[in-house]
């Protein structure tokens, strides 16, 4: 089964009928599991990928790293969702390391970000310290490269 | 000069590659869909290709042994005994060649005598009749029948037997059916040759990719058969390493030897950068074959349904990457069909004739493309059939 989520975290398009033949099941079998996968929250999304650096539209990215005084009983969790509530706030992780929570934020201009921070995070009470850094370009995210892959160079037929 | 008198007879009257027009044609679209490549669509991986420019930045670039690397021939002892439980010995059996291609010719040249006979099944790859031509040989043919989804029938080998047969070439799995013999049909094609002297030159450079859960079997792990088989194979197509041209023949000492002779004396020795890679590639390429055939097998299936859809009936080929269905239906023959199919829909396939008389009725259609590829090739050739 997890050859079904392979297939479709590579690619979306596919229907529940080209799986089928993919994988020799049938379709009723393919469309039972991704119901079951979405009903457990293992299919949580599909999204499609933007390279916003490449529009003319305004675009910056940073990521921030956050120490946090954990609370009692209730460990990160709760300091994270009070992150990740924020629109702006794209991702968020628990990292281990030399800091606890790893976050992702868009924006239009850097001030816009940089402001977000000074004034929306830093403050917070569990917040020790944060540290910006502004994403300068992407080469590759979540498994895609940003860079046009090669034409195919092979002949157009060939024995 | 007239260079009519001056070249090789034999090679001006060798024919035409079969796929000469349909490259013309194409040639002039910019726009081709193509199902019409025998060479594999992944990049080879990342670490076999870093581990040849780490040598480069070395400048580990001189000669090797003729016979190839010892380091490079001790692995591919130890890849062929744990893929294919196959014995041989680096020194004296192994001999690393310009692909697979070079094998076989040096291997035909190391063996024939004019006049011998060397029997080529078809539908098969285009160059072992004309090497063997080359050579002084007459190319025996047999035309593989889709009754016995074209595999070789010991009822078929016997017929082509005489007394001059010097060499049996065994494509298998083969380019361009997908076909693929399995340990019994081996087995029946042994029982016909152990006792004689004919040398079996087993083509097996798609051993990788089969889709079967028995694996691929040589022809040389069948009891008897190893001394008198010629194993050909390479990297191009198990690690989608077509374009730095390697590859290795196994066989008996006297065999490897004088081939070594030859490709001492035409090539020195195969690539350096080359060799390196396939080392790394042999030591830690094994998952990356896997994940490659996962994908093929994916892809295998989508095509063979799509095609049998279309009416376009096909068996089920077990290994390589093509499938190669019938156009009967249509009535037309393999080369109209794809004439037609490249000018009114710009899709490129190969016609079966390409690859020998047994070819006709048939297309060759590869399936190293994404799927998205094949989706929209497919519904191409789906308005052409409506619209013929």
């Amino acid at each position: 089964m997890h050859r079904i989520l392979e297939l479709l975290e590579k690619n979306n398009s596919l229907t529940a009928a080209d799986i089928a033949v993919m994988l020799d099941m049938s379709e009723d079998e393919v469309n039972a599991a991704i119901e079951q996968f979405k009903k457990e929250g293992v299919i949580i999304g599909s999204k499609i990928l933007v390279d916003w650096q490449k529009t003319t539209r305004e675009y910056v990215s940073a990521l921030i790293e956050v120490k946090v005084t954990p609370q009692f009983g209730k460990g990160f969790d709760q300091i994270a969702e009070r992150f990740y509530q924020y629109e702006q706030v794209k991702t968020v992780y628990l990292m281990s390391g030399t800091y606890d929570l790893l976050l992702l934020i868009e924006g239009r201009t850097l001030n816009e970000v940089a402001l977000f921070v000074a004034e929306q995070l830093a403050p917070m009470d569990t917040v020790i310290s944060t540290a910006t850094h502004f994403v300068l370009k992407k080469y590759k995210q979540d498994g895609v490269m940003f860079e046009k892959p090669q034409e195919d160079e092979r002949l157009v037929v060939m024995v | 000069m007239n260079f009519t008198n001056i070249l090789n007879r034999t090679l001006a009257g060798l024919p035409p590659s079969g796929i000469r027009r349909l490259f013309d044609i194409a040639a002039t679209m910019d726009d081709v869909i193509s199902l019409g490549i025998g060479e594999p669509d992944f990049p080879t991986p990342w670490h076999i290709r870093n581990a040849a420019i780490h040598t480069l930045e070395k400048s580990r670039t001189k000669y090797t042994a003729n016979a190839g690397m010892a380091e490079l021939r001790c692995e591919i002892a130890s890849y062929l005994k744990r893929r294919f439980g196959l014995a041989y010995d680096p020194g004296r059996q192994i001999l690393v060649t310009v692909g697979g291609s070079e094998a076989i010719d040096i291997a035909m040249r190391a063996l024939i005598e004019p006049g011998d006979e060397v029997i080529v099944p078809t539908p098969s790859f285009v160059c072992y009749g004309p090497l063997a031509e080359l050579c002084g040989a007459k190319a025996v043919n047999i035309q593989l029948r889709p009754e016995d989804d074209f595999r070789l029938t010991p009822k078929l080998l016997r017929n082509a037997i005489t007394d001059k047969t010097k060499i049996l070439v065994l494509p298998f799995p083969n380019n361009p059916t997908g076909s693929v013999m399995g340990r019994s049909d081996l087995e029946a094609i042994a029982d016909v040759l152990r006792g004689t002297d004919i040398i079996v030159l087993s083509d097996e450079i798609y051993a990788e990719l089969t889709y079967t859960d028995e694996r691929h079997v040589s022809i040389a792990s069948i009891p008897g058969m190893k001394e008198r088989t010629v194993l050909v194979s390479g990297f191009s197509k198990a690690y989608s390493m077509t374009g730095w041209r390697l590859g290795y023949a196994c066989a008996e000492p006297e065999v490897i030897s004088a081939m070594t002779k030859l490709h001492q004396y035409a090539i020195m020795c195969a690539p350096t950068t080359s060799q390196f890679a396939a080392i790394e590639a042999l030591r830690n390429g094994d998952d990356d074959i896997a994940e490659m055939r996962s994908e093929y097998n994916y892809r295998r299936r989508f095509t063979v349904h799509g095609f049998n859809k279309l009416g376009l009936s096909c068996f089920e080929p077990l290994g390589a990457f093509y499938c190669f269905p019938s156009v009967r239906p249509t009535g037309m023959t393999s080369d109209d069909f794809c004439g037609s199919l490249l000018e009114k829909e710009h899709v490129a396939l190969v016609p079966g004739t390409a690859f020998g008389a047994g070819g006709e009725g048939f297309v060759r259609v590869s399936y190293a493309y994404s799927i998205d590829h094949i989706k929209k090739a497919l519904s191409s050739i789906e308005h052409f059939l409506n619209n013929i």
